[in-house]
């Protein structure tokens, strides 16, 4: 089981701010696309990879990260801190 | 002085005169505040939304960081979350070294990481509705010179 977290516009278009998921993706781009197919909400928030950020257990990573051990993955658009 | 991520107001300049009273052998103190723009008074609020947990960690890893590569005596960043209205102050940073070099680019390596590497994001009420901040190019290519 992992848990998956969705930030800013991300938690709006699949609308939920997290949700526990059992998932054999081995990576994240894996997770991605098992996301994309079960639902055209998901298919939305995710269609443009390149204005999505992700961190894998508070991390940032690249969607190549894999996610063998992990506990959380959090999506979400560029920050904007500051 | 460590990092303090918090929904609740805080006075910059009490900040400001605390942590320059600890900063005892230090000869350059620089603090810088972000302050929400009424962008000509089209702005009526912004809220922030963050990741708790990844943004603490984040922060006192740029933190850490900052004190390390410049040799500072001591360092504070403050971030705020939640609901703000123009005017409000969203965010300082502080920092202490020997010499005024190292504080003022510190300060200036703080904020750059703030604006791209620490999980905030804006979203702004205005006459058209509510919009979420685009990040700018400019802020990813700011950390290039770090």
């Amino acid at each position: 089981m992992i848990d998956v977290l969705y930030f800013a516009w991300l938690r709006e278009r699949v609308g939920l701010p997290r949700e526990r998921l059992e998932t054999s993706a081995a990576t994240v781009a894996d997770l991605v696309e098992e996301l994309k197919v079960r639902e055209e909400r998901y298919a939305f928030a995710f269609q443009d990879l390149s204005a999505i950020r992700v961190a894998v257990d508070q991390e940032l990573v690249g969607f190549d990260a894999p996610l063998a051990g992990a506990r959380e993955v959090a999506f979400f658009p560029p920050m904007t801190g500051g | 002085m460590g990092v303090r991520v918090q929904s609740e107001p805080f006075d910059a300049g009490a900040e400001a005169n605390a942590f320059t009273a600890a900063a005892t052998g230090a000869g350059a103190v620089v603090t810088f505040s972000g302050v929400v723009r009424d962008e000509g008074g089209r702005l009526q609020a912004m809220s922030i939304e963050h990741y708790p947990g990844m943004t603490e960690r984040a922060l006192a890893t740029h933190r850490e960081t900052a004190v390390e590569r410049f040799g500072l005596t001591d360092a504070l960043v403050i971030h705020r979350y939640g609901d703000l209205a123009p005017g409000d102050v969203i965010m300082m940073v502080a920092t202490a070294a020997p010499h005024r070099k190292d504080a003022f680019g510190a300060a200036e390596f703080l904020m750059d990481y703030l604006k791209s590497r620490a999980p905030f994001w804006k979203k702004e009420r205005g006459p058209d509705g509510e919009s979420w901040v685009a990040s700018k190019d400019d802020d990813e290519a700011a950390l290039d010179r770090w």
